[in-house]
């Protein structure tokens, strides 16, 4: 039964009824309902418990100020946490429950904690808890259960939701009144406009408040309006979609629900989505929330802001109460009255803190028949528990210090308050602009803003309708010229708009004791923060309202303090005996609602987290079983497993092939540059270590890249294809990074150099034939190349037809092997692969992957740039001097003059080989001269590279350690977790073919 | 001054203030106006500053001490960061300051007499390819002969302690270094309680008093300028995160230091579901839970300079990507509130605490992405080193002379994130 519907009226749909359910039970709603005003037409008072407190708690709001009602929506993986009831449309088969309280909120066990509520101030948990010093973890334990709102789902997000970028002339954020009226004046001109509102309908104030505007009925207004924006090509409406922050550069994110008030099951759109828009102009028409008086047990349910009484009665067609009194400083209260008087609620009396208002809305509720005004008075305290059952009222004193009468009871279980209204100006602040605070009309309001932006209606400080109709229309105008269009004639309205009379501030409403003393006043419904811990952290020496936020917690839930900020900043002021605009607010920080993080995160997860890059060849590892390893975004073949073979048995084999006969290798994920231009030579010259200019077209060379620190950053073999023009290889992992630092060089230091780089990377497949026969193999696969060993040297490469594609092909080697490297289109990558294959049947060749590349190497004393080095090694530390030019300068050479790059006792690669020749050293253990001594042990390096070597036999490592070079035939030895010691002796880090034969073969 | 005298914090002393409606609380710390001179001038009324203040009434006797602060205590990087405490660096250097500092964190609490909520929940950190691997292990290794707690992970065991975890993402996670001893603590009640505790022993902590000018004779500084006039010292610390650069630009010296946006945010408050701290390196991100609820999630630096406290929100984007690709069933979960700082960074990732070619002023500065963690470490060496005039030998190795000679300290690796 939905006992508090109105028979008729609102804005809902009763043709479509829906089911839902809370904490287990069934009620129904409309189509066009929220949460909570489903909730309330069903009479559900209590659907909270407070944060610290565990205080029953009820619907406070109707809107994104709604500090209380944060319920768990759905069940399993598609749960959703602390959801404000206030702004979930209802659907069919909703399921909500409330959290932080158990069994029930009308029955909470953990209300106990209310019985030593004595105990807990503001900070509490700053000064206890620190002994013995061990049990904190014990204590935090309990901490964090109490903590916490609602529960994260258990099950990946059944949803998924999508990215959009915008660009737009004026963006109109928030469809009231103002809004409206901008985006007609923007809109008329021509300019493409976007007119967003976080709410489901268009409208703002004028889906709850009557208005006349141009002679009609404000909803005929609204209508008519909105027809004219649908039928303006370059205008785009955006219900459901919430700007939750304004960054730089006129950059502002939104949030658009999709799917979210739909009914579970409808995966075929996004669940939300997240629009990155650049806008030329903004217009902020983001309206006010209404602020709350600040009294004694001010947050039992059945205490509701004014306005979202009313809106739950004009909107949604429900009376939150039966006897209600209205509490008020302001006239904007009585138009509740009348609204709660019509809906049949009987108003008994409406509190006004003023003495004497006056004014046509006044007058108005004078003349209804049983409503008494209580002028200077205020309600000072509220009676009941877990419904209002009736406030005490008192006449306040001239300064409203005190209390000036005695009080007298009013049964009623509801109260409408309005402490006036605060502007939305959130977005204005988080677009770098300072909120300024107008003591006339008690709040703070937009000041100078910095970004493209305005703000026009009830968010400027401007609550009557006709000037924020004009001020709308003229922003609109403005806007639309400033960015380019030439907008029609000034227009304004014509609206009967009562009279509105001047509020009186009051942001504490005194109680009959002091306010240390007095029933908790909250200020900070969501935090459970009372204006005693406000005044508390003043007396305990905290000045900065910043500082005041963090200790008390105001501000900090997930309302971020729409309600309590501003009184609370205000009984600071008081406490400190500064004017109320004194400590200023904290600092307003997107995001203006929360935003889900599926929806910034969008489709980039999983496969598409990172671009996944594969290789021509790739289907080809795949079908024949090549275990893969990421290096960068790449998949590489990382071994080849045959039936029954482990890893080190696949790696073994593959390594005595690539020695003894021959083997396979796809190399195209190396990072391949096309450096060309009349200063290409000379553009290499400075960014490697050794020289360029004298390299023979045809030829090729070993370069090592430092950074500015003279440290090893990258290598790679180039080739010199043209006197103008060479080919580069860098790193698979380097490839962007090398490119980008070649730019930056280039463009910020050297832009006279007539070079220019392309990454070729991916254009080019390379496969990578090594081994004693691999010259039989290329001689198969190719007749235009003279493989022979002297007419096609070591170092060296050719252009060529390989297995009927145009070819390059590079006699380089990264195994110590006699090797050929083949470049191909990388279209034709996998069919050369194949005919390649096919050439070494013969010779049984055999695919390899990075680890036996890894082991190859090693054995043969080559650095892996990054394994082996670690971005402090100089290119001396790996004893390559040989490649340091003297003859001219490089990026790095003045860092290796430095005192600490010669140092003796630097770290420098050596070989080790362990004691036992079975025993792999664990790569990254640490060496050190004696293990015995206490800790900190000095250490004098570690292993960077370490492999069983199939054809050495016995393992083998590479390392760094100190002095190393001068330490040969030393024992080092290598703690281990486990707790055991491996010995091994310093060697050469060359432990196969020292001489170099076998490459030059 | 003199030590005055301080209601001690307890479960008993806010029982007995429960009495009185706790009408009668000390304030936390004075607001006295400023002297004429002092012995020490900090400049910085961050956590390293306060705690420099404080270990040089405690350690060395001197208290004679005014924090100058332009805003309010604790309001830039302390107030900013995602209160992650860890020692498992990788070189000595940094491991053994960074691991001082963990024991002191160990003791703080009871130290200051002020729950500073450090909450041993450990920390791990993430490899994603077989060189990760390498680097974690070489890592956990050097802590270890260190004498700093560290464990080696497989991919399957961080699954098995972290069960929500998914270890099967674009880049598995293959294994992880656990430090045990690692955690997160209150970043606000670090600054309040090394406030409370060096005001007890007599500093002067002045707030909203801007340091306009440093000024020297000669080689050597005799005061600073400030919004209040001029306050004369022999000795000034400088400890302004964000700002070191312009501080150091007012006694006539650069550093070697670039000022970038970092940037944080936290998500809604939810009941447990993460008890530990997680950071990847490779993948951009870090999380952990803190006592309210929120997930506390940071990343990487905005690549662009300046003093704005605004990054972009791209870095927003593919951190929380980060985060989801990690733990899939955050993604239901919604970012409560987004904010930035600035961090100053050296090109070595480790910080300066140091003497300065000018007598009697000292920086400590540099700390890039990972102050934090070194708050209380930092300001017992800073401490020393002004009091004595020399460094510490736990931070000799952070001169500036290191970047003329080229004995950097690299913690690229270590600190976290990428810079």
């Amino acid at each position: 039964m939905q006992i508090r519907r109105l028979p008729s009226g609102g804005r809902i749909d009763r043709e479509t009824p829906l089911t839902f359910s809370f904490n287990g039970r069934a009620y129904t709603g409309y189509t066009g309902d929220t949460l909570a005003s489903a909730l309330l037409a069903n009479g559900i008072g209590v659907l909270a418990r407070s944060f610290k407190y565990h205080r029953p708690r009820g619907i406070v709001g109707s809107g994104a100020e709604e500090p209380n009602a944060l319920l768990q929506l759905g069940r399993g993986g598609s749960t959703l946490p602390n959801q404000r009831a206030t702004q979930v449309e209802l659907h069919d088969g909703l399921v909500a429950e409330s959290v932080n309280c158990w069994p029930s909120p009308q029955f909470d066990v953990a209300a106990v904690t209310g019985l030593f509520a004595k105990l807990l101030p503001a900070g509490f948990y700053y000064k206890t808890f620190m002994w013995p010093q061990r049990w904190w973890h014990t204590y935090e334990r309990f901490i964090r259960r109490a903590a916490g709102l609602g529960h994260c789902p258990r099950a990946p997000d059944p949803n998924y939701y999508e990215k959009t970028n915008a660009s737009c002339d004026v963006l109109v954020v928030g469809a009231g009144p103002a809004g409206i009226a901008a985006a007609l004046a923007a809109g008329k001109s021509g300019a493409r406009v976007l007119l967003v509102d976080e709410q489901s309908e268009l409208g703002g104030s004028l889906l709850f408040r009557d208005a006349q505007i141009g002679g009609d009925s404000g909803d005929v207004w609204l209508q008519d309006s909105l027809a004219v924006l649908r039928d303006t090509p370059e205008v785009t409406l955006l219900p459901r979609t919430t700007v939750f922050g304004y960054y730089s550069h006129n950059w502002l994110g939104m949030l658009e629900r999709v799917t979210d008030h739909l009914p579970d099951g409808d995966r075929s759109q996004p669940r939300q989505r997240l629009w990155r828009v650049r806008a030329r102009q903004v217009i902020l028409a983001t309206g006010a929330i209404e602020r709350p008086l600040v009294f004694c047990n001010n947050d039992r349910p059945g205490v509701m802001l004014a306005s979202a009484v009313s809106t739950y009665i004009k909107r949604y067609a429900v009376r939150p109460g039966t006897r209600a009194v209205v509490f008020t400083n302001n006239d904007s209260a009585y138009l509740s009255a009348l609204d709660m008087q019509q809906a049949g609620v009987a108003v008994t009396a409406v509190v006004d803190a003023r003495d004497n208002p006056q004014g046509p809305i006044i007058d108005a509720v004078n003349a209804q028949q049983g409503i008494e005004i209580i002028r200077g008075a205020v309600v000072h305290d509220v009676l009941g528990h877990k419904r209002v059952h009736g406030v005490k009222v008192a006449p306040l004193d001239a300064a409203a210090a005190a209390l000036s009468g005695s009080s007298r009871a009013l049964d009623c279980d509801l109260l409408a308050v309005s402490g006036g209204w605060n502007p939305t100006v959130h977005l204005h602040a988080q677009s770098g602009a300072r909120a300024v605070f107008n003591e006339q009309r008690g709040c703070f309001v937009p000041g100078q803003p910095v970004q493209s932006e305005r703000s026009v209606g009830a968010c400027s400080g401007e609550f009557a309708l006709k000037p924020s109709l004009d001020a709308g229309a003229a922003a609109g105008a403005d806007a639309a010229r400033e960015a380019g269009f030439k907008p029609g004639r000034k227009r304004t309205y014509k609206v009967q708009d009562a009279e509105q009379g001047p509020a009186r501030l009051v942001w504490r409403i005194p109680a009959r004791t002091r306010v240390s003393r007095a029933a908790k006043q909250f200020v900070d419904l969501q935090n459970d923060t009372t204006a005693a811990d406000l005044e508390l952290a003043v007396r305990e020496g905290f000045r900065s309202i910043e500082h005041i936020k963090r200790y008390t917690a105001l501000g900090f839930g997930t309302d971020q303090g729409k309600l309590g900020n501003i009184n609370g900043m205000a009984i600071v002021a008081a406490a400190l005996g500064e004017n109320t605009g004194g400590p200023g607010t904290t600092t307003f920080r997107p995001a203006y609602t929360p935003v889900t993080f599926g929806a910034i995160v969008g489709r980039e997860i999983g496969d598409r987290f990172a671009p996944i890059r594969k290789t021509a060849m790739h289907p080809w590892h795949e079908a024949h079983g090549a275990e893969f390893e990421d290096v960068g975004q790449w998949k590489r073949p990382w071994f080849y497993p045959q039936p029954g073979e482990d890893m080190r048995q696949a790696v073994n084999r593959e390594c005595l092939a690539a020695r003894n006969d021959v083997a396979i290798m796809d190399g195209s994920t190396l990072g391949k540059i096309d450096v060309r231009g009349p200063d290409a030579a000379e553009f290499l010259n400075r960014v490697y270590t050794n020289g360029w200019s004298k390299l023979a077209v045809g030829r090729c060379r070993y370069g090592l890249m430092l950074g500015e620190d003279g440290m090893v950053m990258d290598d790679g073999v180039s080739a010199r294809l043209a006197e103008d023009r060479f080919y580069m290889t860098t790193t698979t992992g380097g490839a962007a990074a090398v490119l980008g630092w070649m730019e930056r060089w280039l463009q910020t230091e050297w832009p006279h150099l007539k070079v220019h780089f392309t990454s070729v990377t991916d254009q080019w497949a390379t496969i990578g034939v090594v081994g004693p026969k691999s010259r039989e193999v290329l001689g198969k696969l190719c007749s235009d190349i003279d493989f022979d060993r002297d007419s096609f040297p070591f170092m060296s490469f050719r252009e060529g037809t390989v297995a009927g594609v145009g070819a390059r092909v590079f006699r380089i080697s990264f195994s110590g092997e006699l090797a050929y490297e083949i470049n191909v289109p990388a279209n034709y990558g996998q069919s050369v692969w194949q005919a390649a294959m096919a050439a070494g049947a013969e010779f049984d060749i055999t695919p390899y992957g990075t680890e036996a590349m890894h082991v190859l190497r090693a054995e043969k004393g080559f650095v892996i740039v990054g394994q082996d080095t670690d971005g402090s090694m100089t290119p001396a530390d790996l004893g390559m001097d040989w490649i340091l030019s003297r003859q001219k300068d490089y990026i790095g050479r003045r860092s290796l003059a430095r005192s600490d790059c010669v140092r003796a006792d630097r770290k420098q690669l050596v070989g080790l080989l362990t004691e036992q020749p079975d025993q792999v050293l664990p790569e990254g253990a640490q060496l050190v001269d004696d293990a015995q001594v206490t800790r900190p042990v000095p250490m004098i390096g570690h292993v960077t590279s370490s492999y069983f070597s199939a054809c050495l036999q016995r393992s083998i490592a590479l390392a760094v350690v100190k002095g190393g070079r001068q330490r040969t035939g030393d024992t080092v030895r290598a703690p281990l977790a486990d707790g055991s010691v491996v010995q091994a002796t310093i060697v050469s880090p060359v432990f196969y073919d020292p001489e170099g034969d076998r490459q030059h073969a | 001054m003199t030590q005055s005298r301080r209601t001690k914090y307890s479960i008993f002393s806010l029982a007995r203030n429960a009495f009185s409606h706790h009408e009668n609380w000390q304030v936390v710390w004075r607001s006295p106006p400023p002297q004429k001179s002092y012995d020490v001038i900090v400049v910085g009324g961050g956590g390293h500053g306060l705690a420099t203040a404080y270990y040089l009434a405690k350690e060395h006797g001197i208290s004679n001490v005014a924090v100058l602060e332009k805003g309010w205590i604790g309001g830039g990087n302390t107030g900013r960061n995602t209160t992650i405490v860890r020692s498992n660096y990788l070189w000595d250097e940094a491991a053994l300051l960074y691991e001082k500092s963990m024991q002191l964190w160990e003791g703080l609490s009871q130290d200051l007499n002020y729950n500073v909520m450090f909450s041993q929940r450990g920390v791990y950190n993430l490899g994603h390819s077989l060189q990760d691997m390498r680097d974690i292990a070489r890592r956990v290794n050097a802590n270890r002969l260190n004498g700093i707690d560290g464990e080696l992970l497989s991919g399957t065991q961080v699954k098995e302690r972290i069960p929500i975890i998914n270890i099967a993402c674009r880049y598995p996670v293959l294994g992880a270094s656990f430090q045990a001893r690692g955690g997160v603590a209150r970043h606000d009640a670090v600054a309040w309680g090394f406030a409370r505790a060096a005001d007890a022993r007599g500093v002067d902590i002045i707030q909203n008093c801007e340091v306009t000018g440093i000024r020297r004779e000669g080689d050597k500084v005799t005061g600073v300028e400030t919004e209040r006039g001029f306050i004369a010292a022999p000795k000034i610390a400088v400890v302004t995160a964000g700002h070191s650069s312009v501080l150091a630009e007012m006694a006539g010296l650069r550093l070697p230091i670039e000022s970038h946006p970092l940037q944080a945010l936290v998500s809604e408050p939810l009941k447990p579901v993460l008890d530990t701290v997680v950071m990847s390196n490779a993948v951009h991100g870090y999380v952990s839970q803190s006592d309210k609820g929120e997930l506390v999630i940071g990343s990487g630096i905005d690549s662009f300079t300046g003093y704005g406290q605004r990054g972009s929100f791209s870095i927003i984007e593919d951190n929380l990507a980060a985060i989801v690709e990690l733990f899939p069933i955050f993604s239901r979960v919604r970012m409560l509130r987004q904010w930035g700082g600035i961090v100053d960074t050296c090109p070595d990732a480790c910080p300066i605490v140091a003497k300065t070619s000018v007598r009697g002023l000292y920086f400590n500065c540099g700390w890039g992405t990972g102050g934090f963690k070194a708050t209380p470490g930092s300001g017992w060496v800073f401490a020393h080193t002004v009091a004595r005039d020399e460094p510490h030998a736990l931070n000799a190795a952070f001169d500036i002379e290191r970047f003329v000679s080229g004995a950097l300290i690299d913690e690229h690796g270590a600190a976290g994130v990428a810079h």
